[in-house]
């Protein structure tokens, strides 16, 4: 009996250190290549550029869209909340703060990872798969800094844009909602909203969020797909991946950076 | 060793995992020559070429291209040595989001600060060279296997390399493009004063066009002469490859249990 617990516990820990632990460390050492090859990532900046019509701009018509819908039904729950306390103008405060803070950089890092950090995965599976990261060793061109390192600043300087827009789309949203469809007073639906939002505070915060999200999704997505085995099952397994871990990662630190961030006062 | 070999590859063993795949190979690649390296599926060719390319490392012995020792190299040096050589892929491994003109324009970019318009005229030289410059504007999805082949020659010239490296470049090619792409590799071998290796199981087109064979075999060189020794070698796997009979030293049947107790053990 206590041979067979012994059994099971070390071929979970077998598990834990091959699947987790050596991948983590791999992933970690291929971050560091990264960073130590991303100088022609910043010298011929045009090669990022490129990455991020890819990854950012492309991914604009999600990010607008769900921003828009997102801050319409924060509107309407928040009205439909508020309204019971004698507090609806307050409607502005509560759209605002609930996407600078917390839906405008988890939402957007979601779609993001779902959008353009699957779409990176499969690119460069596929290269590898095809032996294009091959071809380029063999040209004497590093693949990290001509492939990995551009995607993966493009990611790092889009998450906080899109997660920007995201917010500024919400609160669009939450005025059509609020101020135009329900006739909650504009002045005070703008000016509470002006007064209770603090930019170091909130704004600040939610952009350091965004940003720490894009590191981490764009980290796994291009890591997932230079990891990839060369085959087909290889790669879709790596995009699937990338996803599912990246949206653990998003959540997971959210809720770390929010302790750090705001706590309670 | 003499310095007229540009390669020369020195008791040289290699394992993946605990899979031994090179067994103390010797070999060398003269300059000026065209070598082929052929053998059986999973033989080694392949793997062989990599080592020669510093893709990988030997367990033990030396690779030495132009009397530099590849696995002894710091990364800076290889990547120096790799910018002398060019390899073209068994699917031609052409940048798939860059047209036929940029694929060709890639190392020059990269490794030259050459002007665009210079760039622009060695890069349709390449394609001239290899009847492709009317295609320059399309994308590998829009170009044939064997034009795609010949883009990606003309993308591993472009540096003029002293070293060419062929892995199959024969593979799943149409009589016509095989044709072509044998042409190619004898013609670009001497108008550029290379040296070429091909690593090819396509024995008709190879004993047509090389100056010299080495024959492997589980891991081992196990003959070498010229195409017409290889001809009327009397060594019987050699024979059986050479003229494509279907059983020999290398059996038809993958091993099996007794055919007879296998059908019968229901």
């Amino acid at each position: 009996m206590t041979g067979r617990i012994a059994e099971l516990l070390r071929a979970l820990g077998a598990r834990i250190v091959n699947n987790w632990i050596w991948r983590l460390g791999f992933a970690c050492r291929f971050l560091w290549f990264t960073l130590r090859e991303s100088g022609a990532s910043f010298r011929r900046f045009h090669l990022t550029i490129r990455e991020i019509y890819f990854t950012g701009v492309l991914s604009l018509i999600i990010i607008l869209v769900s921003g828009l819908f997102v801050g319409m039904v924060l509107g309407l729950q928040g009205y439909d909340t508020l309204v019971r306390y004698g507090s609806s103008e307050a409607l502005g405060v509560l759209v605002s703060l609930s996407l600078v803070r917390e839906l405008g950089p988890v939402v957007a890092g979601l779609l993001f990872a779902s959008r353009a950090g699957s779409a990176i995965t499969a690119e460069i599976g596929l290269m590898k798969a095809t032996e294009q990261l091959s071809a380029m060793e063999m040209m004497a061109v590093d693949p990290i800094a001509r492939v990995v390192a551009p995607r993966f600043w493009a990611g790092v300087i889009s998450m906080p844009l899109l997660a920007a827009l995201f917010s500024a789309m919400g609160v669009f949203g939450g005025y059509l909602v609020g101020v135009r469809l329900i006739g909650v007073d504009e002045g005070s639906f703008w000016s509470q909203m002006q007064a209770a939002v603090d930019f170091r505070e909130d704004v600040l915060n939610g952009v350091i969020k965004s940003l720490v999200f894009g590191v981490a999704v764009t980290w796994i997505a291009v890591y997932e797909g230079y990891d990839a085995p060369p085959t087909a099952e290889g790669v879709s397994g790596a995009t699937t991946r990338t996803v599912v871990t990246s949206s653990l990662a998003i959540l997971a630190l959210d809720f770390v950076l929010t302790a750090l961030m705001f706590r309670g006062h | 060793m003499a310095t007229s070999n540009l390669v020369e590859v020195q008791d040289v063993t290699f394992s993946y995992d605990e899979r031994r795949v090179l067994k103390d190979i010797n070999l060398v690649v003269p300059r000026g020559k065209v070598v082929a390296i052929m053998g059986l599926s999973g033989c080694g060719k392949t793997t062989l070429l990599r080592l020669i390319g510093g893709a990988l490392f030997p367990d033990r012995g030396e690779v030495r291209v132009a009397g530099r020792v590849v696995n002894k190299l710091r990364d800076a040096e290889l990547f120096a040595l790799r910018r002398r050589m060019g390899m073209l892929f068994q699917f031609g491994a052409l940048f798939t989001d860059m047209s036929s003109f940029e694929n060709v324009a890639f190392q020059m970019r990269e490794h030259t600060n050459l002007p665009e318009s210079i760039i622009r005229d060695l890069a349709l030289m390449k394609l001239q060279a290899v009847g492709l410059r009317g295609a320059a504007d399309l994308l590998p999805s829009e170009l044939s296997g064997g034009m795609a082949r010949r883009v990606a020659l003309a993308r591993s010239i472009a540096l003029d390399p002293m070293l060419m490296m062929y892995d199959e470049p024969f593979t799943g090619l149409d009589p016509i493009s095989l044709g072509v792409i044998g042409q190619l590799i004898r013609r670009l071998n001497d108008s550029l004063g290379a040296t070429s290796i091909v690593v090819t199981h396509d024995v008709a087109e190879a004993l047509e066009l090389v100056d010299y064979v080495y024959y492997m075999s589980a891991g081992k060189v196990e003959f070498q002469g010229t195409p017409d020794q290889v001809r009327a070698a009397g060594l019987s796997s050699l024979r059986q490859f050479v003229y494509g009979e279907p059983d020999g030293p290398v059996p038809f049947h993958y091993p099996a249990p007794d055919y007879r107790q296998d059908l019968l053990a229901q």
